[in-house]
C-alpha cells in the first residue's frame, strides 16, 4: 500500500505523483485528504486500485482504462466520463451527468445520483459499461443512450416516493435501463418502452448485482426480492421521421 | 482600434559612428559624412543624434520637446512638473538658416521622476509612459528625446541646412548617428525626420518596412502607441519590448527582427534549433520584413543591421577604436579616407559594437 | 404513392443517338436515376441531385443534365426552395435537410476585399526565386521567449514552449469523420495531408487504424457524441479538438443519418447498426465557461498535455466566447462561420444562423490583442475558404490557419450538389455504400489533393511576394494590406480595414 498525501495539492501535481508511483510499479496507492481535486484517474491505463479518502473533484476517472478507484465517501460530477474500462466505486452519493459517452467498465454508486446519468452511454458485446446506482436518480437518466446498462434500485426508497425524475432514457436508442419498482410511463422518453423482464435479463441482472452488493456489503437477495421493470428503445431510429430528405 | 490611420513613407540615407574608448568627436564630421548623400534625400528631412554630449547632467532625462502652440508647451510642462523634479529648462539652441522658414518651438528638460509618484514603478516605463501621454493626448506638443546624457536634433531640411540650425559642430559625442530623407508624403513636420528616439534608444531607418501593418498591431497589444506612423517608430519600439522588457540580449533580439529561415533553422544543433524555433514562432509578428537597413544607438554602443535578403545597403568600417556604419562607402571614406577595414555586412546579420567599458 | 408537388430541380437527358448503351451511367449513378428498360436507358430526373458523375463517365457525351425549365411561377418573394421546401414538408411533417454550406446569396466580404502589392517605395519579392516562407506553428506561445548564450555564443532555450504543431503551410483540412464520409475519403485527406505537412482532423467518428500511418498528420476531434473516444483515441494524433459548434449548424448538434451507418461505422461509434448516430447539443458536460476549461484540461491529463484546439460556429457574441475559450485554456481557437460546410443540416438552421467567417474573425482577433491573450492561443479560421486568395485575405484579418473542407472534397470529385446526408453520394465521398465508396482511390485522389494544396501554396507565395514580405507571418494580422471595396463604414471599422483610396 503506497501512500500519497494530497491535502492543498493541486490536480496537476497530485496526478503526478500517481503516475510517477504508477511508474515505480505500485499497485495499491491511497490517496489521504483528497478534497476536490480534478481529473483523479483520468487517462490511466494500467490495473491498479486506487483508494481515496475524501470527496475528489470532478471528472474522476475520465477517459480511464483499467483501474479500480474506490471512493469512500461522496463524490461529484462528471465521474466515468467517457470512461472506457475499469471500475469506480462510491461509497455515497455523486452528482450529474456521470458515464457520459461511458464505453466500458464499472460506475458502482452506493446511494443516488444526480441529473443525466448514462447519457450517450455506449456498448457493444464485448465492451458494455454498467452503471448501477443504489439510490434514486435525477431526470434524463439514460438519455440518448446507444449501448451498456444503468441500473436503479432505491434502496432506501420510501414508497411513494419517485425513484427518478423525468424524461427517463429521451432518445434513447439502445442498451438497456433496470429500474427496481414501478416507472411512470408518462415520465419516459417517447422512444423507449416499459417491459417485463426476461430469465435471461434476470440473470445478467443478478451477475451486475451481485457484484455490486459485494462492494457494498448488501444481501443480493434482498435485493432481488422487489421486481424490475426494464426499459428498452423500442424504434431503431427514433428520429428517422424528423427529417424530409 | 483605430485603422484609419496613414502610414509614412519614406527613402533614405543613414551614417553612424562610435568610439569604443568614448572619445567624444565633434557633430561636424557626421554632418559632414550624411551631407555627402544628401541625394538620398529630397530635403524634406533630416536629423542626428548624439550620446554622450550632457556630461554636466549625465544622470538626467533629457526631454527633447517641440512645441506649436505655445497652449501646448503650457500643457505639457504642468503635467511634467507634476511628476517630475525639474533640473534645467532650456531653448535647444539654433541659428538662422535661411533656406528654414519655420520651426517649431524646441525645448530640452533635463528631469529626474519625482520619487513620490514613481513609487516602486519602474522607472523607465514611467518615462515611457510620459512620452507615450504626451505625443497622443497633447495637441502640438510631441517628445523626440528622452534618454539620458543625449541628444537629438531634426527637422525638415537637407543634412547640412539642419546641422547648422542646430549648430551640430558645437556638440561633441562618442557615438553619433545621422539620417537624410526622402518621404513620399509627408506633411513637412518636424516630428517625422529621423533619428527616432525613446529612451536611450534611437533609431534610422532605410527603407520601407513590408510588415509594418503587423509589427504596429503586435506593439499595441503591449501598450506601445504608435502616433507617428513609421517603420522606424516600430523598429525602436520591438527592440525597447525584446531587450529592455523581455530581456533578449542585443543579437538576440537582431535574430528576431531579421530572423533566420527556416532551412538554416532547421540545419542547427538540436539545443539551438529549438531556441530559434522558440523565438521565431513565438516572435513572428516582430519580424521586420522588406527592405530596410538600420543603425541604432543606445546608451552602451551602435548597432547595424539590414533586412534578411539585404534589399537595402549597408557598409561598415574600422578605424583603430571607431567604427563606422553608412548607406554608402563614400559617406565613410568622407570622415575617415583610410579605414583599416571596410566590409559589407551581410544579411540580417548584425554588426555590434559595444563601448569598451560597458 | 402520390407524385410529389416538390418539382424536381434537374432534367437528366440522354440523346439516344449518341447513347451506345453501355450502361455506364445506370452503373455511376448512386442515385437510381437511370434504369435499362431492356432497349435503352430510362430516366428518373425527380431523383437527380446535379453531381454529374454520370456526365463525367459516358463515354459519348450522350448526358446532358439540365436545369429543369419547369419552374414555379416566378417570384421575387417566394423563391424556387421555398416552394419546393414548403411542398416536402408538407408532404413529410418533416425539417428539410441540407448538405455543404449556405448556399443562399449573403454577401461574400472575402469578395470585396483587395490586397495590397508594392509598387517603389518597397520592393515586391520574385517568390520563384528567392525563399518565401509559409511555415507556420499553431499552439500557444508564451508571451516572451527567454534564452540564454553559451560560452560557444550558441542560443540556449530556458522558457518551457508550449506543445504545438508544425505546418509546412497556413492550411489544415477541416474535421469530418468516418461516417460523414468514407474511409477512402478520409484516407485521401490523411495521405495528401501526411505528403504536404500539415494535418487532417478525423471529426467525430473514431480513428480507423488505416489510418495510423499518418498519425504524425492527424488531430483527433471530441465532440458530444463522444464517438470512437477513448485514451488510446485522444494519443492517436498530434492535438485533440473540441467540438463546440459548427459554422453550418451552430447550437445544434451533430446528425448522422442510420443510412450512413452500417457495420463497421457502428463499430467504431459503439452504436447499433442503422441508427441515427446523434452528437446532441451542447456537450454535456460542458454547459458554462467553467466546464470547458475542465474539459480541456481532462484532456490535457489524459494525453500528457497534447495541444487542444476548440472548434466553434461564429455566432453573434463571437469574440466574447473566444476570449473565454483561450482564458479557458484552449491552445486553438477553430473558428467555423457560418457559410462553412456539413454532412447535414437541418436547411432552416444551415441559411439563418451564425455569422460570416470575415466579421468573426476579425472581431476575435481584434479582442484578443486588446485583451493582451492574442499569443495564448492560434486562430484558425474556417468555413467558406473557397481559394489561397480567400485564405490569404483571412490571415491578414488575422487568422494563423485556415481550414479547408468542401474544396478537399471537390479534388475528389465533389460537384457541391449538396446531398451528403443521403449516403448516395455517386463520387464515393460521402457514402458507406461499398459500391461507391469503392471508386474512390485514395492513392488517385490523394495526390490531386495534394496538387490542390501545392498549387495554393504557389499561390499564397506569389500574393507574399507581391506584397514584398518573404514570410507568412507577416502577412498574418496585418490588415493594412487589405482595403475594402464597396463597404460601408460599419463593416470596415469591423473589419479594421480601410477603403481602397486610404
Amino acid at each position: 500500500m503506497f501512500e500519497i498525501e494530497a491535502k492543498g495539492v493541486y490536480f496537476k501535481e497530485l496526478n503526478e505523483m500517481i503516475r510517477a508511483a504508477i511508474k515505480d510499479g505500485e499497485k495499491d496507492i491511497t490517496l489521504k485528504n483528497v478534497n476536490g481535486q480534478y481529473y483523479i484517474g483520468t487517462g490511466l491505463c494500467e490495473k491498479v486500485n486506487i483508494t481515496i479518502d475524501g470527496v475528489p473533484g470532478n471528472d474522476l476517472a475520465a477517459f480511464m482504462d483499467g483501474p479500480t478507484l474506490l471512493v469512500q465517501s461522496n463524490a461529484q460530477d462528471n465521474i466515468a466520463n467517457t470512461m472506457n474500462s475499469g471500475k469506480v466505486v462510491v461509497h455515497g452519493h455523486a452528482g450529474d451527468v456521470l458515464g457520459y459517452g461511458m464505453r466500458g467498465g464499472k460506475l458502482h454508486i452506493k446511494s443516488d445520483v444526480g441529473y443525466r446519468v448514462g447519457i450517450h452511454m455506449k456498448g457493444q458485446k464485448k465492451n458494455s459499461p454498467v452503471i448501477i446506482s443504489g439510490g434514486t436518480a435525477g431526470d434524463f437518466f439514460g438519455e440518448y443512450m446507444a449501448g451498456g446498462t444503468l441500473v436503479l434500485l432505491g434502496l432506501e426508497v420510501e414508497d411513494g416516493t419517485p425513484l427518478v425524475g423525468d424524461y427517463l432514457g429521451s432518445g434513447m436508442h439502445g442498451g438497456q435501463i433496470f429500474i427496481r419498482g414501478e416507472v411512470d410511463p408518462t415520465r419516459c422518453g417517447a422512444e423507449v418502452g416499459v417491459m417485463e423482464l426476461t430469465e435471461a435479463d434476470l440473470k445478467v441482472l443478478r451477475k451486475y448485482l451481485e457484484d455490486f452488493c459485494k462492494d457494498f456489503d448488501l444481501d443480493i437477495e434482498e435485493v432481488m426480492s422487489k421486481p424490475f421493470e426494464k426499459l428498452e428503445p423500442v424504434m431503431a431510429r427514433p428520429y428517422g421521421n424528423l427529417y424530409a430528405y | 482600434m483605430n485603422h484609419n490611420y496613414q502610414k509614412d513613407i519614406a527613402g533614405c540615407g543613414l551614417t553612424g559612428l562610435i568610439s569604443r574608448k568614448r572619445k567624444r568627436v565633434s557633430g561636424a564630421a557626421i554632418s559632414k559624412s550624411l551631407t555627402l548623400m544628401t541625394d538620398r534625400g529630397n530635403g524634406l528631412g533630416a536629423g542626428y543624434a548624439a550620446y554622450g554630449i550632457f556630461p554636466e547632467l549625465p544622470e538626467h532625462y533629457a526631454i527633447h520637446a517641440m512645441f506649436d502652440y505655445e497652449s501646448s508647451r503650457r500643457e505639457m510642462e504642468e503635467s511634467l512638473r507634476l511628476r517630475y523634479d525639474i533640473e534645467k529648462i532650456e531653448e535647444i539652441p539654433t541659428t538662422p538658416v535661411g533656406s528654414i522658414k519655420i520651426s517649431p518651438k524646441l525645448i530640452r528638460y533635463f528631469v529626474k521622476p519625482k520619487p513620490e509618484r514613481l513609487r516602486d514603478a519602474n522607472e523607465k516605463d514611467y518615462v515611457v509612459r510620459t512620452v507615450m501621454r504626451v505625443n497622443s493626448q497633447i495637441e502640438g506638443a510631441y517628445i523626440f528625446g528622452s534618454g539620458k546624457n543625449m541628444g537629438v536634433f531634426k527637422g525638415v531640411g537637407n543634412p547640412s541646412e539642419i546641422a547648422e540650425f542646430y549648430k551640430i559642430e558645437e556638440y561633441e559625442g562618442y557615438i553619433w548617428t545621422g539620417h537624410t530623407r526622402f518621404p513620399t508624403n509627408t506633411p513637412g513636420w518636424w516630428g517625422g525626420a529621423h533619428p527616432f528616439t525613446l529612451l536611450d534608444w534611437s533609431i534610422v531607418h532605410n527603407g520601407e518596412i513590408s510588415s509594418y501593418g503587423i509589427n504596429k498591431r503586435y506593439l499595441e497589444m503591449y501598450g506601445y502607441k504608435l502616433t507617428l506612423l513609421t517603420d522606424t517608430e516600430v523598429a525602436a519600439y520591438i527592440l525597447d519590448l525584446l531587450v529592455r522588457k523581455h530581456g533578449l540580449d542585443m543579437r538576440t533580439a537582431c535574430s528576431v527582427l531579421a530572423a533566420p529561415f527556416w532551412k538554416d533553422i532547421d540545419r542547427m544543433e538540436e539545443g539551438e534549433r529549438e531556441a530559434y524555433i522558440a523565438l521565431r514562432s513565438t516572435y513572428g509578428s516582430a519580424l521586420l520584413n522588406g527592405p530596410f537597413s538600420l543603425l541604432f544607438g543606445h546608451s552602451n554602443g551602435l548597432v547595424g543591421i539590414n533586412d534578411r535578403i539585404k534589399l537595402r545597403p549597408l557598409v561598415a568600417a574600422e578605424k583603430d577604436d571607431m567604427i563606422y556604419m553608412a548607406s554608402e562607402e563614400s559617406a565613410i571614406r568622407e570622415i575617415c579616407p583610410t579605414p583599416d577595414k571596410v566590409w559589407a555586412p551581410r544579411a540580417g546579420d548584425p554588426v555590434i559594437v559595444e563601448l569598451e567599458d560597458s | 404513392m402520390f407524385k410529389s408537388q416538390a418539382l424536381p430541380e434537374f432534367l437528366a437527358t440522354i440523346d439516344n443517338d449518341k447513347c451506345i448503351r453501355c450502361k455506364r451511367c445506370i452503373q455511376n449513378c448512386g442515385w437510381s436515376v437511370y434504369e435499362w428498360s431492356g432497349e435503352r436507358v430510362l430516366i428518373d430526373s425527380s431523383k437527380c441531385v446535379k453531381c454529374l458523375r454520370c456526365y463525367h463517365y459516358c463515354p459519348v457525351e450522350a448526358i446532358q443534365i439540365l436545369d429543369n425549365p419547369t419552374k414555379y411561377k416566378e417570384n421575387s418573394s417566394w423563391t424556387f426552395n421555398n416552394i419546393k421546401n414548403l411542398k416536402r414538408q408538407a408532404e413529410t411533417g418533416g425539417m428539410p435537410l441540407s448538405g455543404m454550406g449556405c448556399s443562399l446569396p449573403y454577401p461574400i466580404l472575402f469578395d470585396s476585399l483587395l490586397l495590397d502589392a508594392c509598387q517603389v517605395t518597397n520592393p515586391s519579392i520574385d517568390p520563384l526565386r528567392e525563399p518565401m516562407e509559409l511555415r507556420t506553428y499553431l499552439g500557444k506561445k508564451p508571451n516572451k521567449v527567454e534564452v540564454e548564450r553559451g560560452k560557444d555564443g550558441k542560443l540556449k532555450l530556458k522558457t518551457k514552449m508550449p506543445p504545438r504543431i508544425e505546418l509546412s503551410a497556413p492550411f489544415i483540412f477541416s474535421p469530418m469523420s468516418f461516417g460523414a464520409i468514407s474511409l477512402n475519403a478520409q484516407k485521401v485527406l490523411a495521405m495528401a495531408a501526411k505528403e504536404c505537412g500539415i494535418v487532417m482532423n478525423t471529426g467525430e467518428g473514431g480513428f480507423h487504424e488505416d489510418l495510423k500511418p499518418y498519425s504524425k498528420s492527424v488531430m483527433v476531434q471530441v465532440a458530444s457524441g463522444r464517438f470512437g473516444v477513448n485514451p488510446e483515441y485522444l494519443n492517436a494524433g498530434v492535438a485533440v479538438e473540441i467540438k463546440i459548434g459548427q459554422g453550418a449548424k451552430p447550437g445544434i448538434g451533430g446528425h448522422l443519418p442510420g443510412e450512413k451507418i452500417p457495420l463497421q461505422v457502428a463499430k467504431t461509434r459503439m452504436i447499433p447498426v442503422g441508427t441515427d448516430a446523434i452528437s446532441p447539443a451542447p456537450q454535456h458536460d460542458i454547459y458554462s465557461i467553467e466546464d470547458l476549461r475542465q474539459l480541456i484540461y481532462a484532456i490535457k491529463e489524459a494525453t500528457g498535455y497534447k495541444p487542444v484546439s476548440v472548434k466553434i460556429a461564429t455566432v453573434h457574441n463571437v469574440a466574447a466566447i473566444a476570449s473565454g475559450i483561450v482564458r479557458a485554456g484552449a491552445d486553438i481557437v477553430y473558428l467555423d462561420g457560418f457559410r462553412g460546410g456539413t454532412g447535414a443540416a437541418p436547411s432552416v438552421i444551415r441559411d439563418n444562423l451564425g455569422i460570416p467567417i470575415e466579421h468573426a474573425l476579425a472581431a476575435v482577433d481584434d479582442r484578443l490583442r486588446q485583451e493582451g491573450i492574442r499569443n495564448e492561443a492560434s486562430v484558425v479560421a474556417a468555413g467558406g475558404i473557397r481559394s489561397a486568395a480567400d485564405a490569404a485575405k483571412a490571415i491578414a484579418l488575422g487568422a494563423d490557419a485556415v481550414a479547408i473542407g468542401t474544396a478537399a472534397l471537390m479534388t475528389m470529385g465533389c460537384t457541391v450538389c449538396g446531398k451528403c446526408y443521403t449516403g448516395n453520394c455517386s463520387w464515393g465521398i460521402t457514402t458507406q455504400r461499398p459500391e461507391l465508396t469503392a471508386r474512390l482511390d485514395p492513392e488517385v485522389y490523394g495526390q490531386r489533393l495534394v496538387n490542390l494544396i501545392t498549387a495554393w501554396k504557389h499561390e499564397l507565395q506569389e500574393i507574399l511576394g507581391a506584397l514584398g514580405v518573404n514570410a507568412v507571418e507577416s502577412l498574418r494580422g496585418s490588415r493594412e494590406r487589405l482595403r475594402g471595396v464597396g463597404l460601408d463604414d460599419n463593416i470596415l471599422d469591423i473589419l479594421g480595414v480601410k477603403p481602397a483610396g486610404r
